[in-house]
């Protein structure tokens, strides 16, 4: 269900698609699911770190995004990730700024 | 199939082909070409197809012409204009928009219900046996309407995304009309940057050479589509309806960036070695959340660590497809290349951007 708006089914999000014919998806087997959940995890702190938040696994179901002061959202996938990031900052993860690349590094 | 709803046409192989009423809901019309049946069950995932352009484009022209070929003997149609392909007005209604959208603009809160719904009741006929098995589904839009919240209901849709998958994106441009829509409809360049086939329409009404320079032009503005002249024996039903990732000319990047109208600029990235798909993921996922109205699409083949074959995305606005595997590299060369079309951003900070976020990112023009 969408965090956001409460929606069902919408889990399907393209970076996590549904294993089926043609499809590319790191989704098919337990094992390769929860290695792209780890590598997804990191990928994430890496941004979300420049405004001090924190991206976690949920019993492999689910992600808690938390900031510094412990403030907690749960999410589903990475199309509520970023708005939910920006509500809890309170400032935009913008890719084009360079305040926030610069932050990033190379 | 109600006497009301029956409607006798004339193919062009020369057959008499029944319409036949597939649209119950209010507010809905639907139509299942009947004949011949298609004895094969329907797929698992039925393509959709969106036929977009703008008012007055021929899109109900080009649709006649679609229904009348064998390719396209088992589709289903949805149109959200009053009568346009003359079935009995009893059973076209609108399909009034009905976007449920909410301010944080999530994606799957951008949903057309009566769309949702009109499809839904499609697939409840087909199941219970009261419509032929269409295999293939054909949504007309309005000329007005951005594709995005159709392609998106279509997505994020609990029970249709079960059961449909996008096909290939079909827009029409009136050679008499399409340049000075280009510069002052911001729909018409939504509707050609989402499309994977443009057909040029009327250009018996112009100059040859008006005609070739608007070819020209649709094609740089959208350089993963390809672009052909409704005349062109080569632009038949067949091809309109074709996977578009099937086809490797399809992601073909472009010589340099091009700007057309207000501000439309396609350009291409071009990644040198395997791109990290994580961390893609997660920027694109990025870019589109906070730039999604801007991007108007993004297209490309991605070679990535492990997989041999090419992966091919594809994405309009907010919203992008399943990935997809490709057969084989076009040209035979492993390289990956992204093809943006955006409006009111700077080619050169989404290049920066990739750079830093996902690394290895080679611009082009």
């Amino acid at each position: 269900m969408c965090a956001l708006c409460g929606v069902l089914g919408v889990e399907d999000h393209w970076s996590d698609a549904v294993a089926r014919p043609g499809v590319y998806t790191r989704n098919a087997d337990p094992r390769a699911r929860r290695a792209e959940r780890a590598r997804r995890i990191r990928a994430a702190n890496r941004i979300l770190a420049a405004w001090r938040l924190t991206l976690s696994d949920w019993q492999g179901r689910a992600y808690l995004l938390s900031t510094a002061t412990g403030r907690t959202e749960v999410i589903e996938t990475l199309a509520h990730l970023w708005p939910t990031a920006e509500a809890l900052a309170g400032r935009p993860f913008d890719p084009l700024d360079p305040a926030l690349q610069a932050r990033i590094g190379p | 199939m109600s006497a009301a709803g029956a409607e006798r046409t004339q193919s062009a192989a020369g057959a008499d082909r029944t319409l036949c009423a597939a649209g119950a809901e209010p507010g809905v019309s639907a139509a299942v070409d009947a004949a011949p049946k298609p004895a094969a069950p329907p797929p698992r995932f039925t393509p959709a197809h969106l036929l977009t352009g703008f008012l007055g484009s021929g899109k109900t022209t080009l649709l006649r012409r679609m229904l009348s070929d064998p390719a396209l003997a088992g589709a289903a149609v949805l149109i959200n204009e009053f009568g346009e392909v003359g079935l009995d007005h009893d059973l076209l209604e609108r399909i009034d928009e009905t976007t449920v959208l909410l301010q944080s603009g999530c994606l799957c809160c951008t949903i057309r219900g009566e769309l949702a719904d009109a499809v839904r009741g499609l697939l409840d006929r087909r199941e219970s046996g009261a419509i032929p098995a269409f295999d293939r589904l054909v949504i007309e839009s309005t000329g007005l309407a951005d594709p995005f919240p159709i392609l998106s209901t279509l997505r994020a849709d609990p029970i249709a995304s079960q059961h449909f998958r996008i096909g290939a994106t079909i827009a029409t441009v009136d050679a008499v009309n399409g340049a000075a829509g280009l510069a002052h409809r911001a729909e018409l360049r939504r509707q050609v940057a989402a499309a994977d086939r443009i057909v040029l329409t009327k250009s018996d009404l112009v100059a040859p050479e008006a005609a070739s320079a608007l070819l020209a032009r649709l094609a740089a503005l959208n350089p993963a589509a390809v672009v052909r002249d409704a005349h062109d024996p080569a632009c038949a039903p067949g091809w309109l309806i074709a996977d578009a990732d099937a086809s490797p000319r399809d992601a073909v990047a472009p010589d340099h960036a091009h700007a057309h109208g207000v501000g439309a600029v396609a350009f291409a990235i071009e990644p040198q070695g395997a791109v990290d798909w994580t961390a893609f993921g997660v920027w694109l996922s990025m870019l589109l959340n906070r730039h999604g109205d801007g991007i108007l699409r993004v297209k490309g083949i991605l070679a990535i660590d492990g997989e041999d074959a090419p992966v091919a995305v594809h994405g309009v606005q907010r919203l992008v497809h399943a990935p997809t595997h490709m057969a084989a590299w076009p040209d035979g060369r492993r390289a990956s290349r992204l093809v943006f079309i955006v409006e009111g951003i700077d080619p050169q900070a989404v290049r920066r951007s990739f750079a830093c976020f996902v690394g290895g990112g080679r611009g082009v023009g």
